[in-house]
This record gives C-alpha cells, structure tokens and sequence, in this order.
C-alpha cells in the first residue's frame, strides 16, 4: 500500500492544520461532559449533568423549536420558490438574486429592523423567518440554477410535446428530476438558519432561537451548559449535512457518466 | 437552445414565463428596499425619541468627527485583512496538499473532514476559543503544569484572539475554495511545463500559482466580507478592549436606538466592502470556482 500522503512534510502540515481547526471542537465536546460547574481543566466528568439541565431549561428547548420550525419551513420554501424553471435568464435578474450574498448579514438585519421601524411592524420570529429567506435564496438559486442543463430542457420539452401544460410540467417532471438539488438546498438552508444569529438577534423580540439564547447565556460566563448546547447544535448540523450528502450522491449516481 | 424551446408549442396559461418574479420581488422587497431605507434614514434624524426626515450630512459629519467611530472602522479593516492574509497562507498549502498529494479517492474525504467544524455552532465556535485560550484554559494549564510558564498567559480578550477566531474559520472556507480551484487545473499543463524543462518551483509560480488565483481571491473576498460584518466572533473574544464596526453599530441599535447613526455605519461599512469588490473584481469569477 502506498503511503496515503506522499511526502512527510506535507503530511506533517496536514496534521498539524488539523490539529488546530480540531483543537476547540474537542475542547467544546469533552468539557460538555464536566463533572463540575467550570468548562476547564482538570476534566472530572464524564457526567450528563449539564445534558440533563439544558434539557430542563424551557426557553432553551422552546427556542430549539423555533429554530426547526423557522429553518424547516423557510428551507423548504427558498428551495421550492427557485425551482421554478426560468427561461429567458438576463444576467441582471441572475445578478439581483445573488446580490445579498455580498452584504454582511448585520446589514441586511438592520436594513429590515429600520424598515420594520419605518413601517411600525414589531420585531417577531416571522421577520427573522423573512431575514433567513433573504441571505438564504442566493445559495438556493444557485445551487438549483447549476443543475438546470440540457437534459432538463430536454426532458421539459418531452413534456410538452407530450401535452403536460407549465404547471403540470413543473410539478409532474421538472420537480421530480431536480429532487436531489431540491434537498441539498433545503438542508444548506435549514443548516444556516438554524445556525444564523445576528438576524435573529436583531429582529426576533420574546421567540428568540437558539443562537440567541446561547449568547445570551454566554454573559454569565463560561459554563458547561453551553457546551452542552453547542455539542447539540454540531451534532445536528453535522447529521444534517451528512445526511444530504448521502442523499445527494444516491439520487446522483444513477444519472451521471 | 432558446429557440428550440420556442418552437414548442405552449398550451395555457404561461406560468414559466413567471417563475423568476416570485424570487425578485422578494429580493426587491426585503432586499432592496431595506437598504435604501437605510441609506434615507442615515440622512435623518432622531428628535424626541421619534425618526424625523431632516434630509441632513449632520450624521456623517458627527461619524467622522468622533475618533472612535473613524477607528472602530479602521480597527475593522485591519483586524480583518489580518485574518483574510493569514488564513491564505494557512488555507493555500493545505489545499494545495489536498489536491496534489493526497491520492485520489482519499480527497473527498480528507477534505470533508478538513471543513467539518464549519458547522459548530456559530455563536458557540469563538466561545470555544475561550475554553482554549482563556486564563484558565486549556493551553495554560497544560504550559502551567509542563512547567514552561509560571504566569498564566492572557491571550483571550485581544485583538490577537479576534484574529484567531476568524483565522480558524475562515481556513477552513478558502481551503475549499482554493482546492476547487487547484482540481480543475489541468494535469496536462504541468506535464508541458515539465517537458520543457521547468523545475517543479518554476511550474508552481507560473502555472499552478496564476491559475489559482480565481479561487484565492473569491475565498478572500467571502471572507473579508463576512468577517468585517460580523459581530459575535469580536464580541465573544476581542472582550470590549477595542471596538470594531460591528460592535459600534450594535450598540447604537441596541443601547441607544439610534437608527440612523447605525445607518451611517452600516453605510460605511457597506462603502469599504464595495471598495473592496472593485480592487478584487478583476479577480473574482465565480464559475471557476
């Protein structure tokens, strides 16, 4: 067997590289299992202490839900709302949808709070829900849009030619082939929003989601609950994504090459 | 292709024709309206607690007559090209391996677990730099008990600390982005160069280097982008001692509700980035990468 890096140097750079992009995470992981009040040496644990509390703190687990709630269906609705197939492409319309991809999310969530002002509507979860689809469509378009090829116009054409009018085309045909696009959109926006803070932070009044709540948490100092929370919000992220990329590369492999 | 499709015949209503709509008119409403507001509002003012459209530069002129506001956007800019050049010099050669010296169907997966920790939480990532960093941290309780420091060193609260933070993250996105752009190069270029006698430094710097700037630069631009807006990372671990743009206009919304001093910061900040995008434009495709 050959040596899965050719060279030490290189290797050793790799290792070293890793070590430190690993370094906090393993940090975050062990200490979440601390058998005392303090996420810092000497490690006591392991214990599922701060486990069971977080479990127990109720606005803790009500904004975990909201998070889901708000990620879930506004994933599903970015994703839905780009498939739509779109035929004369400018590149001006390809250019005002990516254009949020550009501005720092703290400006697009002041833009929407000082509207919301403006207006006189007060700050809840569905304006953070509005925030999330925003910084999120560009990614969906983008994402979706790739996958639109030949084949797809091809297979929208069959359709036609067959007497499926645009809806039916849409829904029927066009939906169906760009399934794993589809998903892999929904679970990058749902990983995003999920994880998205300074929106939610600005824009959500008593329903906050769970990012808010951690920094919130975060002002009484360093505590194992925190961790605790922070290991929970990984290993979902993690799962998710893994899961998608899974799916993906299922639903991919029959039609490539 | 286009007239192809033309040339089938519709039946219907045309929905297709506006599928797109529904998208830029949400871009338009809760995009393009917003940051107009807050480009009206940074030009009014706030009397008696209520926003009043007064139409003035009065804003701008306070933002550059106070010291520290100027400096929590210079503090901004170089805490931030900090970070965007030393997680290049971090990201290339790790990417750089990935590509060419990690064997083929080992890639995929050395590189999924290079940027896995991309999706640690947000807010919990720079938190867990302080587990790491902190005056009873990890690093200084093991220096501490190997008996290589007697004090504890004080590496959190500091810009260095921000630094470190956006450095970790910000790695691991323009290793991707580098490594997407180091594959698609094309082996047979190196060969040629090969063949004709250039040393494997020459073909770095004249083939492999150029041809990878696409990359660099989208990953540096992203992370330029994202980090001079955000506001957790220094937050969490610059600890107050300095103030970067970010801090200063949550501040202004939070503790003073003062809309439109927020707008002219925000406007400033978006002014550097467009700077920015400019200087980096020639540079900046997106398809290749």
């Amino acid at each position: 067997m050959r040596t899965w890096v050719r060279n030490t140097p290189a290797a050793i750079y790799l290792l070293v590289v890793l070590a430190f992009i690993y370094l906090p995470v393993v940090v975050l992981v062990l200490f979440s299992f601390q058998d005392g009040p303090l996420p810092v040496p000497p490690f006591n644990g392991p214990s599922l202490h701060w486990y069971e509390k977080m479990f127990g703190n109720e606005r803790l687990i009500a904004s975990l839900i909201n998070s889901v709630v708000v990620t879930t269906f506004l994933g599903f609705l970015a994703a839905y709302g780009m498939a739509r197939r779109t035929p004369r492409f400018a590149g001006g319309i390809r250019f005002s949808l990516m254009a949020p991809l550009t501005v720092s999310y703290l400006i697009i969530g002041i833009g929407l709070l000082i509207t919301l002002n403006i207006v006189g509507i007060s700050k809840s979860l569905f304006a953070v829900g509005i925030g999330h689809v925003v910084i999120n469509l560009p990614l969906c378009f983008a994402i979706i849009y790739s996958q639109f090829g030949d084949h797809t116009r091809n297979i929208d054409d069959a359709a036609r030619d067959l007497g499926a009018s645009d809806f039916q085309t849409l829904l029927h045909v066009i939906a169906h082939v760009m399934k794993p696009s589809l998903f892999a959109s929904f679970c990058l926006s749902a990983t995003l929003s999920w994880d998205e803070f300074i929106i939610a932070f600005l824009l959500s009044r008593f329903d906050v989601t769970l990012p808010v709540i951690i920094f919130e948490m975060l002002r009484s100092g360093l505590t194992p609950e925190v961790n605790a929370a922070g290991t929970l919000v990984f290993a979902i992220s993690v799962t998710t994504v893994i899961a998608a990329a899974i799916t993906v590369s299922a639903l991919t492999s029959g039609r490539k090459k | 292709m286009l007239s192809k499709a033309r040339l089938t015949k519709r039946k219907g209503f045309e929905f297709t024709r506006w599928a797109v709509h529904p998208a830029l008119l949400f871009t338009f409403l809760f995009f393009i309206l917003p940051l107009l507001a807050m480009l009206i509002v940074s030009f009014w003012q706030r009397i008696g607690g209520k926003l009043t459209a007064t139409w003035t530069f009065a804003n701008y002129n306070k933002f550059f007559s106070k010291d520290y506001l100027v400096e929590a956007l210079v503090n901004s800019v170089e805490v931030t090209l900090t970070a965007t050049v030393i997680s290049v010099l971090i990201a290339y050669p790790l990417a750089y391996i990935l590509a060419f010296r990690v064997p083929l169907r080992w890639q995929r997966f050395v590189l999924i677990f290079t940027i896995l920790p991309f999706w640690t939480a947000y807010v919990v990532r720079s938190y867990s730099w302080l587990l790491v960093i902190s005056e009873n941290g990890i690093i200084n309780v093991i220096m501490t008990s190997l008996g290589l420091i007697d004090q504890p060193l004080e590496m959190a609260y500091s810009r260095g600390a921000t630094v470190l933070g956006f450095v970790h993250f910000f790695t691991m996105l323009m290793t991707l982005t580098i490594y997407a752009n180091l594959v698609q190069i094309k082996p047979t270029y190196h060969k040629a160069a090969a063949d004709l006698g250039a040393s494997p430094l020459q073909i770095f710097f004249r083939i492999t280097l150029p041809l990878s700037i696409p990359g660099v630069a989208v990953g540096a631009f992203i992370t330029f982008v994202i980090a001079i807006g955000d506001y957790i990372n220094p937050q969490i671990l610059g600890g107050g001692n300095e103030v970067l743009i970010p801090q200063a206009i949550i501040l202004q919304v939070s503790r003073a509700a003062n809309f439109p001093m927020a707008s002219v910061m925000s406007v400033m900040l978006m002014v550097v980035v467009i700077v920015v995008y400019f200087v980096s434009a020639k540079h900046l495709k997106m398809e290749r990468v």
